[in-house]
């Protein structure tokens, strides 16, 4: 009885979703037939045809998907290094009053600094090659993370760790055993802005200096006045932020299923 | 009867001129003062008095969650300086662990004094089996009602195998049909695995169904007001003669201090 509600409320979503979807496809298409719009952009068609064809064809040197592949692993690679830091980083932070005092103003002074302010100095750093990419996206992670990960151990329920101590827990199964899981709906929403933030950060980083890529992508497409291609390259990077935020949001409700937030 | 009772009775809570005094911004508050009060082995004590009285801080205390400012405490013979798993704590938020699930929260304490997972699974099974929650092992606290809840609260302190059991309010917060079948549950939990209990409520009626004895609490800050020895067989019924009488004479005890 519930599940089929839900199956069909499920239904429901997709449906209206497809329908914006499709309308939204359908205007575009007939103000690219009637009106000046189709001397600036091409049609639906044209852009999804490009698409269709470039998933395994040429695009430059390489199919779009492996261009995507090739964004995707940059972003994972700075991802993962960013987040692990900025878990144990923010947990520290909330965890210790002293460790608080001593990296609070630091972080909160590097923070605001968006990831692409770093770009000079990556390249004079790493140079043009892959680790510069790789510490940008590091950084917008980490930024990110970490202010989640130190406010959900700052705020770890009192009484838990109480009730913790009452069971006979020392302070590093506390740690462990309290603080971090109690903490993990608060770094999943962390790591959900960490993981769209790295996605813009990898194509700035691409559209600045690199050979492959999406970013590479659309920034090529400019220089060559080809706006299928600029536009083409523009979906796959929404369908690709798109999978991605997917991919988050299904491993929240398998990690937070004992949480509203997992439900 | 006569073996039981030529036996010594031990001591187990001895809190000796007992006193906390909080700094708030508007000066020093006493919460406790010089209580004393004594609980012998396996006994069910509980502590009745009226709404914010520093109940809870008693518990604190006793627990080692809280230092008192003035006094002493002992436990099983031993100075209370912090929390131990020897005396367990029962919530009347439930405080349980709601990443993990009904056996999770049970073997916690079997858990982290590095219990073998057969064997605390086993022990932590026999307490879930004891508060009536078999088939609900692996049900998260969201997902169970506050009755069933605050019995994982139990199951999880009894599992750990504390010499004294601390209860504040645990059914305060339900309502009013669960609380009586609460009260009933803990009533054969404890017949069945006795243990030292202290049992704080505001509910007169409670602390006369489930008490061997019951200290009245005046009101802030708190101390003994008196003493009574329930000694009706259990279980107890409600609306008998004797328990309508204790009602009425602990209630009129209240009504005059007020």
């Amino acid at each position: 009885m519930k599940t089929t509600r839900i199956r069909s409320e499920h239904l429901s979503t997709l449906m209206w979703g497809s329908a914006s979807i499709g309308s939204f496809l359908v205007i575009w298409y007939v103000l690219t037939q009637t009106t000046r719009l189709g001397t600036l952009i091409p049609g639906p068609d044209i852009v999804l045809i490009s698409l269709f064809k470039g998933i395994f064809g040429q695009v430059g040197r390489h199919s779009i998907l492996m261009h995507a592949v090739y964004s995707l692993g940059r972003v994972l690679a700075g991802f993962i290094i960013g987040s692990a830091l900025g878990v144990t980083v923010g947990l520290i932070m909330g965890w210790s009053r002293v460790a608080e005092a001593i990296m609070a103003p630091l972080y909160r002074i590097i923070r605001p600094i968006p990831p692409i302010a770093w770009i000079p100095i990556s390249i004079i750093w790493f140079g043009l090659g892959e680790s510069a990419k790789i510490f940008l996206i590091f950084l917008a992670s980490f930024a990110n993370v970490t202010l989640n990960a130190w406010s959900g151990a700052r705020n770890v329920d009192r009484q838990l760790i109480g009730a913790a101590k009452m069971l006979g827990a020392n302070q590093r199964q506390i740690f462990f055993s309290i603080v971090l899981p109690s903490s993990v709906p608060q770094i999943f929403a962390g790591l959900q802005v960490a993981m769209s933030s790295s996605w813009s950060t990898v194509l700035a980083a691409e559209m600045v200096r690199s050979s492959e890529g999406l970013g590479w992508m659309i920034v090529t497409g400019m220089n060559n006045n080809d706006i299928v291609q600029i536009l083409t390259g523009i979906v796959a990077i929404g369908v690709v932020g798109f999978l991605l935020a997917n991919i988050m949001r299904n491993l929240e409700a398998v990690l937070c299923r004992w949480n509203k937030s997992g439900q | 009867m006569s073996v039981e009772q030529k036996r010594p009775v031990k001591t187990m809570i001895q809190c000796r001129g007992v006193g906390k005094t909080f700094t708030t911004p508007a000066g020093p508050m006493d919460v406790v003062k010089s209580l004393d009060i004594d609980a012998d082995e396996n006994e069910f004590l509980v502590l009745f008095g009226p709404g914010q009285c520093g109940k809870t801080t008693i518990i604190n205390l006793i627990a080692g969650l809280e230092q008192a400012t003035e006094g002493s405490i002992t436990v099983n013979g031993k100075d209370v300086k912090r929390p131990d798993p020897e005396r367990g704590v029962v919530f009347q938020t439930t405080a349980l662990f709601n990443w993990l699930t009904t056996m999770g929260n049970v073997e916690y304490g079997p858990r982290v004094a590095g219990m073998g997972k057969a064997k605390r699974r086993k022990q932590a099974q026999r307490y879930i089996d004891l508060v009536g929650l078999q088939g609900f092992e692996n049900s998260f606290p969201i997902q169970l009602s506050g009755g069933m809840q605050q019995r994982v609260g139990i199951a999880r302190v009894y599992c750990n195998e504390p010499k004294v059991m601390l209860m504040d309010e645990p059914f305060g917060a339900l309502d009013a049909q669960t609380r009586y079948l609460m009260q009933e549950e803990l009533q054969r939990i404890w017949q069945a695995e006795k243990r030292t209990i202290v049992f704080v409520t505001n509910n007169i009626e409670e602390a006369i169904y489930l008490a061997d004895r019951i200290i009245v609490l005046s009101n802030c800050p708190a101390t003994v007001k008196r003493e009574y020895i329930i000694d009706m067989p259990r279980p107890r019924d409600y609306v008998s003669d004797e328990f309508l009488r204790l009602r009425k004479e602990i209630t009129g005890i209240m009504d005059s201090t007020r």
